[in-house]
């Protein structure tokens, strides 16, 4: 490289789908820059390895690609258990590194606001994903299964996916990498069944309808559907004929088709899906006895968008043991980092954070993912949103915009987190916990079973 | 005969640019790219060619009459995608 500038150093933080889209796109081609990926758990792949159903095995496929085209180049680093913010901060990372990108992702779910939401047994769904997918800080969450019902609150594919994984036959499980803990407390369960409350209609349903297909094809499980509940108002039919999505036309449907079955007979467990309610308490004295809920019906309001407006009639009881709220992500700001507290994500223009007080872009500083965009979108989406963060960073690297950090040797950086993060988990010791985990999950024709403590995975890491 | 995009579609585009004949989408830019929950391979156009197949980092495309049993829906899903799709303006 004599006679040649030294490469830019680009840091990511977060290794979820949209750092690991990143940070492909940056180490594509042989003149980029070299690319530090930071992650606060010893494992990558974020909502891949931590959301996504362990049942949905194909997509978390995903991860041999994210291997190939990040990981397994030359000029990209891991740096596992490291959390920026904790362990490093943003200032240490703005001395070290030409560029940092946040890939922080929307980390906490959005509250309900009702009486009740915080008793024992009602639990965000985010975090019931993450400790039946071995999210080492999910590990003691302990969900209640031994009430008969439980109740699913709101209508995407995180609401589906709890739905499912409480009713889905253990057999089937069983041959999934959920966590070994959450295996064992789901074949003890109690559920038998799971009422899924959507505050919109049938129309308005945010799953996507190969979710819905699903529900309606489970292994001794019933899918209820009121009748009655898929009747569509004036101003949803005008509103699916006008603006509804291919999806939105599908599910409808689908949800037609469920709503007309005969009960099956052999089913052990049952799912119902409710349309137009919205829970205005969550009851109990101690802990989760019940929900009150409350009808809707659909408005336009002036904007034209579509509302669930509450009805002026008394709210039922739904009797229940747990609680799982699932009416969306919300994205926590980071130390000395802009953040939009109205939109939760890092102000920026396609992907360039800026301070929102001056108006000024922050050089060096970017965004992507959900912590860019909000909440939306599935995992491709993230594929695009990563490109056009990454063609900004680049043109600013080409056009020499960024200043040159002050510390830019790499043994600069490995000498903090040497002091700082004496506990980092490198691609090798990422390499470890894979190998064992596959290893371990051969044996039980599972695609790997996962370790699921901080301090197993820390072990294996060091094994 | 014809290719099948099945419901573990991500919406990676990997398929649409090795596809030698144009025939998935919606494509990223088009109007109802973004509301898409998945992408389509028109049947009409598929010329088997398994380009697609070979690329997809989630194992979501099938020739159909490999595509496992719980993936039957996916033929008559494909061609009703471009059967209600709008023509392009």
């Amino acid at each position: 490289m004599s006679g040649s500038a030294p490469r830019a150093r680009v840091a990511i933080v977060g290794a979820g789908p949209a750092g690991a889209f990143a940070a492909s796109h940056l180490l594509t081609g042989t003149g980029g820059p070299e690319v530090d990926l930071f992650e606060r758990l010893p494992t990558p792949w974020g909502l891949l390895r931590g959301g996504v159903a362990p049942d949905h095995h194909e997509i978390k496929r995903l991860d041999r690609t994210f291997d190939r085209d990040v990981l397994r180049r030359a000029r990209c680093r891991f740096f596992g258990n490291v959390e920026v913010g904790t362990d490093i901060s943003h200032s240490d990372l703005i001395r070290h590194y030409t560029a940092v990108v946040y890939a922080i992702g929307a980390q906490t779910d959005k509250s309900l606001g009702i009486p009740g939401e915080d008793l024992p047994g009602s639990l965000p769904a985010t975090d019931f994903v993450g400790w039946y997918n071995g999210h080492p800080d999910r590990r003691e969450l302990a969900p209640d299964l031994s009430g008969e019902r439980a109740v699913v609150i709101g209508n995407g594919n995180v609401a589906a996916d709890v739905a499912r994984m409480l009713t889905l036959d253990s057999g089937e499980l069983e041959r999934t990498d959920v966590a070994d803990h959450a295996l064992e407390a789901l074949r003890q369960s109690s559920i038998a069944e799971v009422v899924v409350l959507g505050r919109r209609g049938p129309a308005q349903a945010a799953f996507t309808s190969a979710e819905l297909r699903e529900l309606g094809h489970l292994d001794g499980v019933d899918l209820r559907i009121d009748p009655a509940d898929v009747e569509l108002d004036p101003v949803s039919e005008e509103w699916l004929a006008s603006e509804g999505t291919f999806t939105a036309r599908k599910n409808l449907e689908l949800l037609r088709e469920f709503a007309a079955r005969a009960p099956r007979p052999d089913a052990t467990r049952r799912i119902e899906l409710r349309f137009l309610r919205s829970p205005v308490e969550i009851l109990g004295s101690g802990r989760v006895e019940g929900v009150r809920v409350g009808p809707n019906r659909i408005e336009r309001d002036d904007n034209g968008s579509l509302r669930a407006r509450p009805l002026d009639q008394d709210p039922e009881t739904i009797e229940c043991g747990l609680v799982l709220r699932s009416v969306g992500y919300q994205a926590v700001p980071l130390p000395d980092v802009p953040f939009d507290e109205r939109r939760y994500v890092l102000p920026n223009q396609l992907g360039r954070v800026f301070d929102p007080s001056s108006g000024e872009t922050v050089p060096g500083v970017y965004a992507v993912g959900w912590i860019k965009r909000g909440p939306t979108g599935i995992l491709g989406t993230n594929k695009r949103d990563a490109e056009e963060t990454v063609a900004c960073l680049e043109k600013d690297l080409e056009a020499g915009v960024l200043p040159p950090p002050a510390n830019p040797d790499r043994g600069q950086i490995d000498g903090l987190l040497a002091e700082v993060a004496p506990h980092m988990v490198t691609v090798e010791g990422w390499r470890s916990i894979d190998e064992l985990e596959r290893r371990r999950g051969f044996s039980q024709e599972r695609p790997r079973v996962k370790l699921a403590s901080r301090e197993e995975l820390l072990n294996a890491a060091e094994g | 005969m014809t290719y099948v995009i099945a419901g573990s579609c991500i919406k990676d585009d990997v398929c649409i640019e090795v596809c030698p004949v144009d025939c998935i989408h919606p494509k990223p830019g088009d109007p109802d790219f973004e509301t898409a929950e998945q992408l389509y391979i028109d049947p009409e156009i598929c010329i088997d060619c398994d380009a697609c197949v070979e690329v997809c980092p989630v194992d979501a495309i099938f020739a159909d009459h490999e595509a496992p049993s719980k993936y039957d829906y996916a033929l008559e899903l494909n061609a009703q995608f471009f059967a209600e799709r709008a023509p392009a303006p």
